[in-house]
């Protein structure tokens, strides 16, 4: 079995695995690094659930080997709220009511904060558009616009 | 606040969102025990076969393999129905659909366990297949359950409330349409999963994505013949239900009997796919209604007629057959009514229930057919609804018991907010309205086996610190039960709903409630919150004015204090004023309970529709249709809703907004197709559940009629407003183009085809043109309950 | 997670000579791998088993866009979709259809090249491994039937490329590498009709770079699908045009995707369009020459009977966008 020796930068700290090369970055998260707020749910790339960030940007955690992503930084739902203070998009999204039964929530909370990051006030066909690849079956994600709107205008 | 209410109604944040937004919560497959075991079920590659033999014996050698079961394992069988125990874990002799288990495995690695079912040798001797209604019907197919041929008939009923015949001599106006509404399914995002831990001393744990704990854990006891005491089921929070974790499920079985066999946890956490064959989704139901109107609109009877095809398993069958023809009079005033509905297995995934349980599909065709009657009649939707509306306080002929009812509020609220009647029928063509209403129940009115115990129980502990903590073993499934009941219970004691612990849904711990479905848990579980809760306050009120030698009556419990009303200076703070209680009269531990008022008719069947209140929703959205693509677009949707009391506003228009977007998938998108009996598409990218870019702004008006028994006046929020958003949608989508589709979903292709058939001079309908003739027999004629006044 | 990679050899070479012969190494079941986005899911259901995956991530050369000496506007193969889609070097048709592609997240690591060489899709071979069992394999499985049209003897799988169509209507050209040497061919020629052997490119060859021809034309790309992300075309159709001063069409290329195992250039409709300005009995004409010789099969969402119904509405729709004004 072909393995390597990786290096991962994971919310702000190094991690050196050693993983086979066809174990998904998803799998070696909620495996080998116990860092299960990373969900899944088609493990095809079609539902958006297992969204992490990478060098900033969303990606699908079941498409990416870990191998693939050896030297890069990987931002997960643990790592986003900073010294223990939550990020202002999970204080939204509690105090807006984006989250139900909260499967989605990670995956959508990473790609929102990526919008964010990138830009400085985007309208709600910006942040339509950036989180048309995570699927969320409970909220009708309107009160997710209002969540990411909310903060959005904040930092405006 | 001047509500006069410590927290009630309010918009508060989920007592558990910010585990939640911080990825803290934990779903079964998120947990882990030392040692865990892979468990992964084989499925059958055929609709139909008989199972000439399994060889398991290259599975069972392979390194890694802790076990390997197949159906003789576990030969007691399971249902969720007292009535229809029809399902083992594994296939026993013959299997029924593509993808019903046959065998699982327990291995060290998933790798293993994958390589484990490719070694299990099946030998099939394929069965002629079962795979649509008319097949169901027909007499030359093999039964499914049974040996020989003959019809697939699981169940048929036939009942008449009044007399239909003098109700349709006596209309000025009949009508006669047929629909098909087609299967769809749940898709909750995270698949099913459990986790089975069978310890040294013969005990086991499950912990499962599961909506009924309770009802799990009797079955478990039967199938794995263990004592009930020797079993404890954790319902995890559920990643999404809609009902399709309401159920045992084989996976579930099966992981505790692998983790029995080796002595180690075992997790079975199903792969997509796997959740498209477990299924139990909306019943495809094809469906006649006759319907005869009065010259004002008034209807003077209904015909109905459905036939589900019901998959390969009871699961809720019988039930969802009942509940086609249940609540048609729970919005409109039916003097005279016949129901006819017949369910049929075929060979493919079970259906089961689906939020709106029944429903929407009867839902969806009187919605349409009162349109038509209406431009028939030269009327507007709006008014031949609310010439028909039901009222509060009244019977219907089928014997359900209405108590508060909006249902004519909500009808001129969304007609008001979206300027209904000046738009619909003068919009640009393209463009169009609809309106559509329904009604659902706060709970269904029996349990699911006989019993004379409670529906719900709940206990409130306080510490002498002035901690509370709430059992209750009612589930969250993301519709916010446990912010329910917390929100209750802080009401009550002047707390915030974040101070409360919340112990739920573990068997263990947690007094029997009987689950997530049918909308029950606020009305029941919320109910015997206030009792348990009662009894708690009066204690500590109790101690406190003899303290202050006041009387209990002018105490108020507010803002973390029990004091005189309007001298919040005076008592104690809670904590205080809890020790004193406990220092009176001891331990302050007291418990709730709720059990529905008896509510069932004279006759059988009478179980199924009754409920102890019913929310109210009307609907209106606003389409904009291709006329060339038949793409159909909702730009807009208003949403009314009498949800008796709003105990958390955020809650429930989460919860509308919810049913409104899957409401919005079932219309347009969403379809569990098979092509003979294979899936036509078990996954997230064939199955199409909206994206955020198909989901429209939700304008919702919450009514709040008060409900005499619901708990502050409460009822359900959590599947009534999906109903009316199905209908709605076609209507408007008439209103748009001029053309019927009369099959949900409404998809480009069926809208294409209705518009070619348009421009080519017909009458621009899809749908099907016919229900098979079958004998549902001679119905069975009920008398209207004593004090039923016919309009 | 419950579908998982089977156990592979994970390379990723600095250089296109070093994946070249990585490629051609006799001894690996080598398959190139991009993002991965198309190849990952289809070895999760076990339609593919490669021994080695090459990527092509470590390659710098083969990243971002350049304009050669020629005015070439050049696209490297590992470009990602997402970088494509903000791009102002490459025409905006081109960005168009990248950013219509999939879902954002797929984007951020999808690239070019894979878009491109995408494999392609069928109803009856993009299922999971219990599925195609219970269904029987198809031809394109290792079986014997083509379940689409079971009684002819070749392969119906779509192509779904959205760059495809785009590519060629812009007349671009791709450059391929192997051990062997460099081609570079017109996109056109990259497919074969033919389900099963979809690229005329061989195993051992790397898609180097995208080469798009500068200027003049006015390009369009209209997408039929059901969602507005996540799903691959229904249909697609991309089209452009020159015209003289007086506007008159002096070229014309029209290609529609996703309709057969190869983008479909509607020649004959292209010549028609010659000669001719874009005015609406002329689109209408023209669409209706340009759906002629496609003929969608069942093997996707919604039938063929509406793909087909569709072809002239979005040939119509990509004409009129070449004469609108903002066209």
């Amino acid at each position: 079995m072909a393995e390597q020796v990786i290096s991962l930068q994971v919310n702000g700290a190094e991690h050196r695995i050693l993983t086979a090369d066809h174990r998904t970055l998803l799998e070696v998260l909620r495996e080998d690094m116990a860092m299960v707020g990373t969900k899944h749910g088609c493990d095809l790339g079609e539902c958006g659930a297992c969204t992490v960030l990478l060098d900033g940007r969303p990606v699908l955690a079941c498409l990416v080997l870990a191998v693939q992503v050896d030297g890069r930084t990987i931002t997960t739902i643990e790592g986003m709220a900073e010294d223990g203070t939550p990020h202002p998009l999970q204080t939204a999204f509690s105090e807006k009511g984006a989250a139900q039964c909260g499967y989605c929530t990670p995956a959508m909370l990473l790609t929102a904060r990526a919008l964010l990051d990138e830009v400085q006030a985007p309208d709600p066909d910006d942040i339509r558009q950036a989180l048309a690849g995570n699927l969320c079956r409970c909220t009708g994600y309107n009160k997710i616009i209002e969540a990411v709107e909310a903060v959005a205008g904040a930092q405006d | 606040m001047g509500t006069g209410h410590n927290v009630l109604g309010r918009a508060l944040p989920r007592v558990d969102s910010m585990e939640q937004v911080t990825g803290a919560t934990r779903f079964a497959d998120d947990l882990t025990l030392p040692g865990t075991l892979v468990g992964r079920q084989l499925l059958s590659t055929h609709p139909h076969a008989v199972i000439a033999g399994i060889d398991t014996s290259r599975a069972e050698a392979l390194d890694g393999v802790r076990a390997v079961i197949t159906g003789s394992d576990l030969p007691i069988t399971y249902g969720i129905l007292p009535v229809s125990q029809d399902e083992n874990t594994l296939a026993i002799d013959r299997v029924r659909y593509v993808g019903e288990p046959v065998a699982a495995v327990a291995a060290d690695d998933a790798e293993i366990a994958e390589r484990a079912l490719s070694l299990i040798k099946v030998d099939y001797e394929p069965l002629e297949e079962v795979v649509d209604l008319e097949q169901g019907l027909s007499e030359d197919r093999p039964l499914i359950h049974g040996e020989g041929t003959g019809r697939n008939v699981h169940r048929s009923v036939a009942l008449e409330f009044g007399d239909v015949d003098e109700g349709f001599g006596v209309a000025d106006h009949i009508r006669e349409d047929v629909f098909h509404y087609s299967g769809n399914t749940h898709a909750a995002l995270e698949t099913h999963c459990a986790l089975a831990s069978y310890d040294a001393v013969g005990k086991l744990t499950l912990w499962s994505s599961t909506q009924v704990p309770h009802y799990l854990h009797r079955s478990l006891e039967r199938v794995l013949e263990l004592p009930a005491g020797r079993i404890r089921v954790v319902a995890t929070p559920n990643g999404g239900g809609f009902g399709g974790k309401t159920e045992p499920f084989s996976h579930e079985f099966a992981a505790a009997k692998l983790s029995m066999l080796t002595g180690r946890p075992v997790r079975i956490n199903l792969s997509r796919e796997e959740v498209f064959y477990a299924h139990r989704g909306r019943h495809p139901v094809l469906m006649w209604v006759r319907t005869g109107f009065a010259a004002d609109g008034r209807i003077t009877a209904m015909h109905f007629r459905s036939f589900l095809d019901g998959g390969a398993y009871s699961s809720y069958g019988i039930v969802s057959m009942y509940y086609t023809g249940a609540l048609q009079t729970a919005t409109y005033q039916i003097p005279n009514y016949r129901f006819e509905g017949v369910r049929v297995f075929t060979n493919k995934p079970a259906c089961g229930p689906k939020r709106g349980h029944g429903t929407p599909q009867p839902r969806f065709a009187l919605e349409c057919q009162l349109d038509r009657a209406a431009a028939d009649l030269g009327m507007e939707p709006v008014g031949i609804r609310l010439v028909n509306a039901v009222e509060p306080d009244s019977l219907t002929v089928n014997h359900l018991r209405i108590t508060s009812c909006g249902l004519s509020e909500c009808i001129v609220e969304v007609a008001g907010a979206s300027d209904f009647t000046a738009r619909h029928g003068r919009l640009p063509h393209g463009h169009g309205m609809g309106l559509a209403v329904g009604a659902y129940m706060s709970g269904a009115g029996l349990p699911i086996y006989w019993n004379d115990m409670p529906q719900s129980e709940v206990q409130v502990k306080v510490d002498r610190g002035g901690g509370v903590t709430v059992y209750s073993m009612a589930t969250d499934v993301g519709q916010g039960s446990t912010t329910m009941l917390a929100t209750v219970v802080a009401e009550l004691l002047g707390l915030q709903p974040s101070d409360l612990a919340m112990v739920t849904a573990d068997t263990d711990l947690t007094p029997v409630d009987l689950g997530s479905y049918s909308s029950r848990v606020t009305f029941m579980a919320g109910n015997a919150a206030v009792e348990a809760t009662g009894k708690v306050r009066d204690r500590v009120v109790r101690a406190v004015a003899e303290k202050l030698e006041a009387n209990p009556a002018d105490l108020v419990l507010a803002d973390g204090r029990v004091s005189v009303a309007g001298d919040p200076a005076t008592g104690s703070d809670w904590a205080e004023a809890v020790r004193m209680a406990i220092a009176t009269e001891g331990p302050l531990i007291e418990s709730g309970s709720y059990r529905a008022p008896e509510l069932a008719g004279p006759y059988k069947g009478s179980g199924v529709g009754i409920s102890p209140a019913y929310s109210y929703s009307a609907c209106v959205v606003l389409v904009e249709c291709d006329a060339q693509t038949g793409m159909v677009a909702v730009e807009r949707v208003w949403l009314a809703h009498d949800v008796g009391r709003s105990i958390n506003s955020l809650l429930v228009e989460g919860q509308i907004e919810g049913g409104v977007y899957m409401g919005l998938g079932e219309a347009l998108f969403e379809e569990q197709a098979f092509r003979g009996g294979l899936h036509r598409g078990p996954s997230l990218l064939d199955y199409k559940i909206p994206t955020i870019l198909e989901m429209p702004p939700v304008e919702f008006i919450i009514v709040e009629s008060i409900d005499p028994g619901g708990p502050f006046g409460a009822k359900e929020v959590g599947q009534g407003p999906l109903l009316p958003v199905v209908p709605a949608i076609a209507n408007a989508v008439h209103d748009a183009l001029g053309v019927y589709v009369d099959e949900v979903p409404i998809t480009p292709d069926r809208v294409v085809a209705a518009l070619r058939d348009l421009a080519r001079g017909g009458s621009g309908r899809f749908g099907p043109e016919s229900v098979p003739d079958f004998d549902f027999g001679t119905p069975v004629r009920v008398e209207p309950p004593e004090g039923f006044v016919a309009p | 997670m419950t579908m998982r990679l089977p156990n592979f050899e994970y390379v990723a070479p600095a250089t296109v000579d070093e994946a070249a012969r990585l490629l051609s190494d006799p001894g690996r079941s080598s398959l190139i791998v991009g993002g991965g986005t198309d190849l990952f899911p289809k070895i999760k259901r076990r339609q593919a088993a490669p021994t080695t995956l090459v990527s092509l991530s470590g390659v710098d050369e083969m990243r971002g866009v350049r304009f050669d000496s020629a005015g070439n506007c050049v696209i490297g193969a590992s470009t990602l979709l997402a970088d494509l889609a903000v791009s102002h070097q490459v025409p905006p048709v081109m960005a168009i259809a990248a950013a219509s592609i999939a879902s954002p997240q797929i984007r951020n690591t999808a690239t070019v090249g894979g878009n491109l060489c995408l494999d392609t899709r069928c109803n009856y071979i993009d299922m999971p491994e219990t599925w195609r069992e219970a269904s029987g394999h198809c031809l394109k499985d290792g079986g014997e039937v083509c379940w689409v049209a079971p009684r002819g003897n070749r392969c119906w799988a779509i192509n779904s490329s959205d760059l495809a169509p785009v590519a060629v209507a812009l007349e671009g050209s791709v450059r391929l590498t192997s051990v062997h040497g460099e081609r570079l061919i017109p996109v056109e020629d990259l497919y074969h009709d033919d389900g099963i052997a979809c690229h005329t490119k061989s195993f051992e060859e790397i898609l180097v770079e995208l080469l798009l021809p500068s200027g003049g034309t006015r390009a369009t790309y209209r997408k039929l699908r059901r969602r507005g992300s996540i799903d691959f075309p229904l249909l697609g159709v991309a089209a452009s045009a020159r015209f003289d001063e007086a506007g008159t069409c002096v070229s014309a290329r029209m290609v529609i995707g996703a309709a057969a195992p190869a983008p479909v250039r509607a020649t004959e409709a292209e010549e028609f369009l010659i000669g001719r300005q874009f005015t609406d009995e002329v689109i209408g004409e023209a669409a209706g020459i340009a759906s002629g010789p496609v003929r969608p099969q069942d093997n996707t969402d919604t039938g063929s009977r509406y793909r087909k119904w569709m072809v002239p509405v979005l040939v119509g729709r990509a004409l009129s966008d070449l004469v609108a004004d903002d066209g």
